[in-house]
C-alpha cells in the first residue's frame, strides 16, 4: 500500500504534512519573539511567566481542540469564520499546542546565549531588535530542534485536530485521525501503513536535522 | 599581513569631529554589591592622549573599574564624565576588549560585518582592518576555530572596527603566546598613534613597561597610585605596589 502510492494514503499524507509545517512555521514565528524577548528581558513577574511558559508545555490537546472548537463553533465568538471541520481549524489548534513548546525551549537556549554575549553587545549598544536578531541567527542550529520538537508534536497529535478537524474523508483526515479510526475499524493495514509513514517521517526529519547540526557543530557555530 | 596595512588610519576613518568626551574625570567613585564594597572612593584623572595600564592583583577591582568607565555598569555612587558627559552616555564611542574574547558563531569576516553593521559603519573596510591585524587569509573561517591569538586579534579588529575614541582593554593578553603578545602590541600601539585613548589592564610588568605612559595602581578597591610610567616603575610610591612589581605581593 505505501510503496503502491494509494491515492487516498497519499491524500492522507500530504494534507497532515501540510496541517504541521504551517502550524509549526506559525508556532516559530510566534514562539520565538516571545522566546527571544523573554530571554532579554527583566522585568517583575518574570518567574511567574517562566513557570506558565513551562506549564504550557504540557497542554493537553483535547482541551485545546475543546477550547478552539468553542471559539469556532457556530455559537462561538468566531464562529462567523465558518472554520470549524477544516485544515484551518487544525493549524489553529496545532499552533495554539507548540507555540508554548517553541517559546519556553528557545527562551532557554537564546538566555544562555545571550548571557555570553551580553556585554559585548552592550558595549556595541545593540538595540534590543539587533540583540534578538544576533541571538536568532546565532542559535539558529540549536533552534533547529526546538522546531523539530515542535513537528513532532504537531505531527503525531490526535486529540486537538480530531475535535476541531472531525477527520472527514478528502477534507480533514490527516495520519493520526485516520490511524485512530483505521484501527476502531479493525482495518488494521491502513493504520499500519500511515503508522510506518509517520514513523518515517519523523525519523527523516531527525536525521536531517541532526546532519545540519553535526556539519555546524564541526565549525564551532552550535 | 602585508606591509602596506601597517597603520591604522589607511583604513579606518579618524573619530568624528564632535567634542571629544576627554579628557577623563572620575570623582569619589563607590561600587557596592549589597553589603560589600568593591571599589571604595575612587579619584582619576586621565589627558586626552596616551597609554594608562591599569595594574594590580587579582580582585582589585580593576576589570569593575574599567565597566564603569565604560557605562556597563552603575556605580552605586560618585561621578564619571567624559568630557562632560556621563559614562552611559558615550559608551558607543569606545569599544571594550574581555580577556576571553567573544566571538559571534559566524565567520571572521561576518565578526567584522556585525560591528560594522551595529555602528552604521561602511562593510567595505572590513577586508583592510582583517589585513591590519592579519586576518584577511581567514576572512571565510569560523570564528570559533581561530586559535587564542587569532581570537583575540578579531576581537581587537571588531573593536577598532567602530572607531573608538577610547580602547578599554581587559587583560587581552593573557595567555597569549609571546608572538601573540607582540603582534597585540603593535596593533594597540598602532591605534594609540592614531589617537585612540588607551586604558589597558594588564598583570605583565614588562608589556605595562613596553606600553604605558602612565599607571594606575589598584589595590583593594582602591586607587593606591597614579603616576608617569617612568616614575612608577624604578621607584613606586606606594609598599604594596613596590611588593606587586617585585613578585611579593601575595593575597
Amino acid at each position: 500500500m505505501v510503496l503502491s502510492g494509494d491515492s487516498d494514503l497519499l491524500e492522507i499524507v500530504v494534507l497532515s504534512l501540510r496541517v504541521s509545517l504551517t502550524a509549526t512555521a506559525i508556532a516559530c514565528f510566534i514562539g520565538l519573539i516571545v522566546g527571544a524577548l523573554v530571554a532579554i528581558s527583566r522585568f517583575r513577574g518574570r518567574n511567574a511567566l517562566l513557570i506558565l511558559m513551562n506549564a504550557l508545555m504540557g497542554l493537553p490537546p483535547v482541551v485545546v481542540g475543546l477550547l478552539v472548537y468553542l471559539h469556532l463553533s457556530r455559537s462561538g465568538p468566531l464562529g462567523f469564520l465558518g472554520l470549524l471541520y477544516t485544515p484551518t481549524a487544525m493549524i489553529l489548534a496545532q499552533t495554539i499546542l507548540i507555540t508554548p513548546i517553541i517559546a519556553a525551549l528557545s527562551r532557554q537556549i537564546l538566555e544562555d546565549l545571550h548571557a555570553e554575549y551580553a556585554e559585548q553587545f552592550r558595549s556595541l549598544c545593540l538595540t534590543r531588535m539587533q540583540t534578538i536578531e544576533a541571538l536568532l541567527w546565532d542559535a539558529r542550529y540549536s533552534l533547529l530542534t526546538v522546531g523539530l520538537a515542535g513537528f513532532g508534536r504537531a505531527v503525531a497529535e490526535v486529540g486537538a485536530v480530531i475535535i476541531v478537524g472531525g477527520n472527514i474523508d478528502h477534507l480533514t483526515r490527516v495520519m493520526t485521525t485516520a490511524i485512530a479510526l483505521e484501527t476502531s475499524k479493525g482495518d488494521l493495514a491502513l493504520a499500519l501503513a500511515l503508522g510506518i509513514i509517520l514513523l518515517v517521517i519523523a525519523l527523516g526529519v531527525n536525521a536531517a536535522v541532526q546532519s545540519v547540526r553535526m556539519t555546524a557543530a564541526r565549525q564551532a557555530y552550535v | 599581513m602585508s606591509d602596506t596595512a601597517l597603520t591604522l588610519s589607511a583604513f579606518l576613518s579618524r573619530p568624528a569631529k564632535t567634542t571629544s568626551i576627554l579628557p577623563l574625570s572620575v570623582r569619589d567613585l563607590v561600587l557596592n554589591f549589597g553589603e560589600t564594597t568593591v571599589l571604595r572612593g575612587l579619584d582619576l584623572d586621565l589627558g586626552p592622549t596616551g597609554c594608562t595600564m591599569v595594574m594590580g592583583q587579582n580582585g582589585s577591582g580593576k576589570s569593575l573599574f574599567l565597566k564603569l568607565l565604560h557605562g556597563l555598569m552603575q556605580p552605586t555612587s560618585g561621578q564619571i564624565r567624559w568630557g562632560e558627559n556621563p559614562a552611559e552616555k558615550v559608551t558607543a564611542r569606545q569599544a571594550l576588549v574581555f580577556q576571553k574574547p567573544v566571538l559571534l558563531r559566524r565567520s571572521v569576516a561576518a565578526n567584522i560585518d556585525f560591528a560594522l553593521k551595529a555602528r552604521g559603519k561602511e562593510r567595505t573596510r572590513r577586508d583592510g582592518i582583517l589585513d591590519h591585524v592579519g586576518l584577511l587569509d581567514k576572512a571565510g573561517q569560523p570564528a570559533r576555530l581561530l586559535s587564542g591569538g587569532e581570537a583575540q586579534r578579531l576581537a581587537l579588529a571588531r573593536a577598532l572596527a567602530t572607531d573608538p575614541e577610547v580602547l578599554f582593554l581587559d587583560e587581552p593578553t593573557a595567555s597569549l603566546d609571546p608572538a601573540s603578545v607582540l603582534m597585540i602590541e603593535r596593533i594597540v600601539g598602532d591605534a594609540r598613534a592614531r589617537g585612540v585613548r588607551i586604558i589597558f589592564i594588564t598583570h605583565d610588568i614588562g608589556q605595562a613597561r613596553r606600553m604605558a605612559d602612565d599607571v594606575v595602581f589598584m589595590h583593594g578597591g582602591r586607587i593606591i597610585e597614579h603616576s608617569p610610567a617612568s616614575e612608577f616603575f624604578p621607584d613606586p610610591k606606594s609598599d604594596v605596589a613596590r611588593d606587586y612589581l617585585n613578585g611579593k605581593l601575595v593575597v
